[in-house]
């Protein structure tokens, strides 16, 4: 089944008063006719209108939705899974929640920026509107701000990387808690700075949060080197970084080597699977009920693999997060695209999304 | 037996490399318009959905006042026709997966389940794959008289036959629980092809909805109607009950009795009636829906024109083997749009069994293509008005309830629509 959005947080008694009349409506549910006057009422999916899109430096967009239920909070780092209807298809994205928890007008946001070549990026950068209706899935995530502030905070983050941290920043302006925070922000060049204001003017009203801003355009790019210089008493603090891969491998290291690695939280700005620098070999899927091959090249995932060859794949986030593009191997070697990590399955149920090929992998679709 | 295959093979004249090249050609209009699926599509079937459901609801409220005899009659009409709409265009199209590429999981035949009694389930199993895959072949394709009636003269006669008027006439009547019952493969079942444990589960599955169906159709409907029946007679003439009286009843004691047996009594006088009424207008409109979708089910491979395949005909059947065999195993009708809306575009069979999971709104686009190929392969294209294929499907079941019998003649290769209009 296709993936579906969370389950709202409605009230227990309007569940009880509609499946007490569920009966009278089957196989329908009382919920299919109300959503005809407005299809925020469903209590089987969570769905939000888009209240207005603001676009951001740096090709990006912010893009403000308002819940059909009580936004059921979210901690400022973690992501929500975003479902979209682009040319008739239903598309699914995990997008960081930019937005502060605590809003006083309820809105929720996310700041896609546009990837060249993407479907859902471009679609809500530039061409997503106010009043069109979205599906929000669960709210996950484990890059947050400790329940306690014992010590001062460090973020490290690089392009589009400042999304969770945004959320966090709004958060603790609001809650008053930047009184110890160094950032440290990359990005290409001095014009394309997502919320490079909104960072600024955070600057000048805090005394506690001090911005170390980096363009990698003309300084190069930042490496764990720099820290002495930039934070001399980086091993001190619990430390945020969100950025690509090399970035923050590169962090990782350090810690472990100089510092104390449990005060390290790492997020992938954006779980890309794949890529030109791909390992491995790749391979044949078979999709057996279907008897068609589909070529995989190394770095693609299965689901991609089966797409290109006509084949109608379930699919949903495609990065691992909602699990609707599982379907059974009945043999052969997979890679994890993410970790790397290739192991060989008999009759095992995958994720597509984020496993490839490597050598011939027979498929039961 | 062999005496009567007189009908010579529809494409014996194609060879291997021929079929090879008419599979690439219906591959590629498959192809062509599985890419050009779009906003466009989605909008129709979100709208024939939302369609459905108005005039569901429309019927509902009509029926509230299903005493008075033009909201019977209108509400029932709506009713029936929602049930159509549901049935066929949304319901038969959404189980073959026609719309599972727009990824929404509430229109998917992985969620789908229809105002029938079928169960999707097993609908999926005997329609989707028995019925699509073994088309028209004698022995396989158990919709080929539904194992009850004897639609094509190679089947052997049997005295049980000489009813199969009178019981296609219950079958038309009621026909939903006749494909429920269908669904359970009896055949299957008898042969010990089919395990207990999967009867068990299907008649389950069948009195599961069927106790659904009838709940909601011929108990909370009419409830509904019979409650706001007794609402507005109470409203409009309120009863003539003073309140010295009521607090006079209540000092002599015997308020409570009293008043719950005046209030039963109100309620059966009016209510009984407009139970009645809802309760007859639900048959009703079920029995005009089973009456329609029979009649357009069986103008789809039971006219005249289509030709049937024995087992040692399909052996090694190539791609193009198959295409041509759910071609020529489908018969079209002739109709207007509101007609193929109507009857879930079962008027494009053969476009409908050519492609089983192209959106059904597509077949009208698609049908000059289709007759083009016929015309160059030299194949017949199917298709007549509906007066006419549902007259030549009920002369069939009439004389083949008796012995014998031969195969109707065919009309031969697709001429163009010129030639075809010129000839009939």
């Amino acid at each position: 089944m296709a993936e579906v959005g969370m389950r709202p947080p409605a009230s227990p008694l309007r569940r009880r008063a509609l499946r007490a009349l569920r009966w009278l409506f089957t196989p329908l549910r009382p919920d299919d006719y109300l959503e005809l006057i407005n299809p925020l009422w469903s209590t089987r999916e969570l769905r939000g209108r888009v209240e207005r899109v603001e676009p951001e430096r740096g090709g990006a967009a912010t893009v403000l939705i308002r819940p059909g239920f009580d936004w059921v909070g979210h901690r400022p780092g973690q992501y929500v899974r975003l479902g979209v209807v682009i040319n008739g298809v239903h598309h699914w994205r995990a997008y960081s929640l930019t937005s502060s928890p605590d809003r006083p007008d309820g809105l929720i946001s996310v700041t896609p920026k546009k990837v060249d070549g993407g479907v859902v990026s471009p679609y809500l950068v530039e061409r997503a509107r106010a009043g069109e209706v979205v599906r929000l899935g669960e709210v996950e995530g484990s890059f947050v701000l400790p329940s306690k502030l014992d010590r001062g905070l460090l973020f490290v983050t690089a392009g589009s990387g400042i999304t969770p941290v945004m959320s966090m920043l709004r958060h603790l302006d609001l809650e008053d808690g930047l009184r110890d925070v160094v950032h440290l922000h990359s990005a290409r060049d001095a014009d394309g700075v997502t919320f490079g204001d909104e960072l600024a003017d955070l600057e000048k009203r805090h005394d506690g949060f001090r911005l170390e801003l980096r363009i990698t355009g003309e300084d190069g790019r930042l490496t764990p080197d720099d820290l002495d210089t930039l934070c001399p008493d980086w091993r001190e603090r619990e430390a945020y970084c969100c950025g690509p891969g090399e970035l923050l491998d590169a962090l990782r290291k350090h810690w472990k080597r100089h510092g104390d690695a449990d005060l390290l939280h790492r997020e992938r700005f954006q779980p890309i699977v794949g890529g030109d620098d791909a390992d491995g070999a790749g391979g044949t899927v078979r999709f057996t009920h279907k008897n068609l091959d589909a070529e995989c090249p190394p770095g693609t995932p299965i689901l991609v693999a089966g797409e290109n060859a006509g084949v109608d794949m379930p699919f949903g986030c495609r990065v691992g997060v909602c699990h609707t593009c599982v379907l059974p191997i009945r043999e052969g070697r997979i890679r994890d695209l993410r970790t790397n990590v290739v192991s060989e399955k008999h009759h095992e149920i995958v994720r597509t999304c984020i496993h490839g090929a490597e050598g011939p992998v027979t498929v039961e679709l | 037996m062999s005496s009567q295959t007189a009908v010579t093979h529809p494409f014996a004249h194609l060879g291997e490399e021929q079929l090879a090249e008419l599979a690439r050609e219906f591959d590629a209009i498959h192809d062509q318009v599985r890419g050009d699926l779009g906003e466009r599509d989605r909008r129709y079937i979100k709208g024939v959905i939302r369609l459905h459901r108005q005039i569901a609801v429309a019927g509902r409220v009509l029926l509230l006042g299903s005493r008075s005899k033009v909201a019977w009659t209108a509400g029932t009409g709506c009713l029936a026709i929602a049930k159509i709409l549901e049935n066929m265009e949304i319901g038969h199209n959404v189980l073959h997966g026609q719309w599972d590429w727009m990824n929404d999981p509430y229109i998917h035949s992985s969620t789908w389940d229809w105002d029938t009694a079928s169960t999707s389930a097993a609908w999926k199993h005997s329609h989707n794959f028995i019925h699509h895959t073994y088309t028209n072949i004698r022995g396989k394709d158990k919709d080929l008289g539904y194992e009850i009636m004897r639609i094509d003269p190679h089947q052997k006669w049997h005295p049980a036959y000489l009813a199969q008027p009178f019981y296609n006439l219950l079958l038309m009547a009621f026909f939903e629980w006749g494909v429920a019952v269908h669904d359970l493969d009896v055949e299957a079942i008898r042969s010990g092809e089919k395990p207990m444990k999967d009867v068990w589960h299907d008649i389950k599955g069948i009195s599961g909805k069927a106790r659904d169906q009838i709940l909601k159709d011929y108990v909370g409907w009419p409830l509904v109607s019979a409650l706001a029946q007794t609402a507005i007679s109470r409203i409009t003439s309120p009863e003539p009950r003073s309140r010295l009286k009521v607090l006079a009843d209540k000092a002599r004691g015997r308020s409570r009795t009293g008043a719950l047996r005046a209030q039963f009594d109100a309620v059966r006088a009016d209510g009984g009636s407009a139970f009645a009424a809802t309760f007859w207008a639900d048959f009703t409109a079920n029995i005009i829906r089973n009456l329609w979708a029979h009649s357009i089910i069986f103008c789809g491979h039971f006219p005249d024109q289509t030709y049937t395949f024995g087992q040692d005909e399909v052996r090694d059947e190539t791609r193009g083997g198959w295409y041509v065999r759910q071609l020529v195993g489908a018969a079209n009708i002739t109709g207007s749009p509101l007609f193929h809306l109507m009857s879930g575009n079962l008027g494009y069979q053969v476009e409908h069994h050519l492609f089983p999971d192209m959106p059904s709104s597509r077949y009208a686009e698609i049908a000059p293509r289709v007759k083009d190929i016929c015309a160059r392969y030299g194949l017949p294209y199917n298709t007549g008005p509906f007066s006419r294929q549902l007259g030549t499907v009920h002369r069939t079941i009439l004389r083949l309830a008796f012995p014998g019998g031969k195969p109707r003649p065919k009309p031969g290769p697709y001429r163009g629509e010129e030639e075809t209009r010129r000839a009939a």
